[in-house]
């Protein structure tokens, strides 16, 4: 594997420096704006959108509440009330269309933070650590809705990290910082992409919804393929891609099919041979081997 | 995936091997997760109680159904006119993101149209709540009789003017200043009935430190026994005794006198009004002999 100071150079060489980090910059774009629609209310008194993401209201009208706090709630024995489940059918529904960890590569501040880790552990040389299986998320998750059951209250927001981090941003850091840096060495120090591709229970919950959406990466020219292996080191789940990307002799299509992946588009951005496009999940067959080397329809 | 390797291969020595890898995984990751679990759940215990001076927004319910409804969104924070509700920061010492007020720093204004519950998205603001007169935030104690101005005997009376339900929810009872001897005392009274812990007399109290707080109401009052009744509203209910009535009490008086419990006293009907000089009795009884 190229050194990963190398990582991305054949990719500006060929596309140009906006063709290898476009997808990034749109989605770091997307994070800071997000976050700048809801501080403009407290600081400017211009209300596109209150409260936080845990829930809000949209131009005061359309409710949203995040899936991970409706589970709990159930959980805990409680009934919401109408707006929380019409504003967890409207997140659901949305990510269920562009792909449930889109909230992760393109909403979730912890997501900055924890890319940033994993950039620097790269840079620094940092190995070892703590090994996680990658369904260990799931199993936060369980431990999760065991908790609120078992609690009959939200234990787990005492501590979910994106719950604090997302509402410091918003209604005030106060030691929010700790928490920021804790991630951060956990994910420097402790386990490579410990907390998002590993633990985080709603990183979980989002890729389960994302199993079911049509938007896809697809690496319908995967015959250009040159193993330069950037990809994978850029992607945050590199065993998404290799059904799909390396799957061609058994049977296995072009698409990524896998909920993990967060739809951030960085192996678009990253490979110099423009293997990978966004597109939708059908018409995954073999038949783009026959079309090699000509650009695929979507 | 890891089931299909199994099957394939569950009589050869290495499929017993990957399975017990596998199930040993599973052991440990169960352990792991459950032990982290364990972890955010005694924290969240500890951590997630709610001080008493912590009060909740109008309309919230029970603590323990809040803590497991509101998602900690700030809504109800963000339309509260007066900016006096906050959402709990870390190290806030408030269950983490929930949102709360302290009396002493802002009451609630008790807007009319309680703006902060209708736009709880969970209904941890129970939405049932639209008068706020019946919202009950805690209770107004007057803690400290000793610091209490109108308890020194001092006209202040600010609690009672500030209340939003003047004249109701506090009262001023009138009594005797003993210290003074020729004053009367103006006491402010707090009752149940009325005040919704708004806190509005907490943070005008003009001591240093309020001598009335708003503390949760399960702190503060008392419950009679389920089998109590108050056996003056139960005859005045009922029109009669519902028991058998005591017999009148018998005084052991002399002729021509009587007794009126709770009434004029002592009643002299026949006898002679009593001489002006006590002596005069004496004398008299000595004479009779
Ligand atoms: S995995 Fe969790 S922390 Fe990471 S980006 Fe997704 S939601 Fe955010
Ligand atoms: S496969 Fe591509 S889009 Fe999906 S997570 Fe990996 S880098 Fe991002
Ligand atoms: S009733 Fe009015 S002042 Fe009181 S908490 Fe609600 S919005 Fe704020
Ligand atoms: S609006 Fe409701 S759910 Fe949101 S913080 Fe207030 S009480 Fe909690
Ligand atoms: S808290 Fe104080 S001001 Fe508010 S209703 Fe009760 S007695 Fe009145």
């Amino acid at each position: 594997m190229a050194d990963y100071s190398e990582v991305g150079k054949e990719a500006v060489e060929a596309k140009g420096w906006w063709g290898a980090y476009r997808w990034l910059l749109l989605r770091r774009f997307s994070q800071v704006t997000v976050f700048l629609l809801f501080l403009l209310g407290p600081v400017a008194g211009v209300w596109i959108i209150k409260g936080n993401l845990s829930s809000s209201l949209l131009l005061d009208r359309v409710p949203m509440t995040e899936p991970i706090l409706f589970v709990q709630m159930l959980a805990a024995g409680m009934v919401p009330a109408a707006d929380a489940l019409i504003g967890v059918l409207i997140v659901a529904l949305f990510y269920l269309v562009v792909g449930g960890r889109v909230f992760c590569s393109w909403v979730c501040p912890l997501n900055l933070v924890t890319d940033t880790a994993y950039w620097l552990r790269e840079r620094l040389g940092i190995r070892g650590g703590a090994r996680f299986g990658r369904g260990l998320r799931y199993w936060m998750l369980g431990m999760v809705l065991v908790l609120s059951a078992i609690t009959g209250t939200l234990a787990f927001e005492m501590f979910n990290p994106v719950s604090i981090v997302q509402r410091g941003i918003i209604f005030g850091m106060g030691l929010v910082w700790a928490v920021i840096l804790a991630v951060f060495l956990f994910d420097l120090l402790v386990a490579k992409r410990g907390w998002c591709s590993h633990l985080c229970p709603m990183g979980g919950l989002y890729g389960l919804i994302g199993y079911f959406s049509p938007l896809r990466v697809r690496a319908d020219r995967r015959a250009d393929c040159n193993d330069c292996m950037d990809c994978f080191v850029v992607c945050p789940e590199p065993q998404v891609i290799k059904p799909a990307l390396k799957g061609a002799g058994k049977g296995i299509g072009p698409v990524i099919l896998a909920g993990e992946c967060t739809n951030c588009g960085r192996c678009i951005d990253v490979c110099s041979k423009d293997v990978f496009k966004f597109g939708l999940r059908f018409n995954n067959e073999e038949k783009v081997e026959g079309l090699r080397g000509t650009a695929q329809p979507l | 995936m890891g089931t299909k390797v199994n099957d394939d291969n569950s009589s050869s020595g290495a499929g017993r091997a990957t399975r017990r890898q596998f199930l040993a995984d599973m052991a440990r990751t169960a352990c792991g997760v459950g032990l982290l679990g364990l972890g955010i759940g005694v924290y969240s215990q500890r951590a997630g109680a709610l001080p008493a001076e912590a009060l909740r927004p109008p309309g919230a319910l029970p603590e323990e159904e809040f803590l497991a409804a509101c998602t900690r969104c700030g809504l109800c924070v963000r339309d509260c006119p007066y900016d006096m509700l906050h959402l709990a920061r870390l190290g806030d010492g408030v269950p983490l993101g929930t949102p709360y007020f302290y009396a002493r720093q802002a009451g609630c204004e008790m807007c009319e149209d309680i703006p902060c519950v209708p736009v709880c998205p969970t209904g941890a603001l129970s939405h049932g709540l639209t008068d706020i007169n019946k919202a009950r935030m805690g209770l107004a104690v007057l803690s400290d009789q000793e610091t209490c101005v109108a308890f020194l005997g001092l006209r202040c009376e600010v609690c009672f003017n500030i209340c939003p339900i003047r004249g109701k929810a506090i009262t001023l009872e009138t009594e005797h200043n003993v210290r003074s001897g020729k004053h009367a005392r103006f006491l402010p009274v707090v009752h149940s009935e009325h005040c919704t812990g708004c806190g509005k007399c907490e943070e005008a109290c003009i001591l240093d430190e309020s001598a009335i707080r708003i503390l949760p109401n399960r702190l503060v009052q008392g419950k009679l026994g389920a089998h109590y009744r108050k056996g003056w509203e139960e005859k005045a209910k009922a029109g009669e005794a519902l028991v058998t009535p005591d017999l009148e009490h018998r005084y052991n008086l002399p002729e021509g006198v009587r007794y009126e419990h709770g009434g004029r006293g002592l009643i002299l009907e026949k006898a002679e009004t009593p001489p002006s000089n006590p002596a005069d009795i004496l004398n008299r009884g000595l004479e009779g002999r």
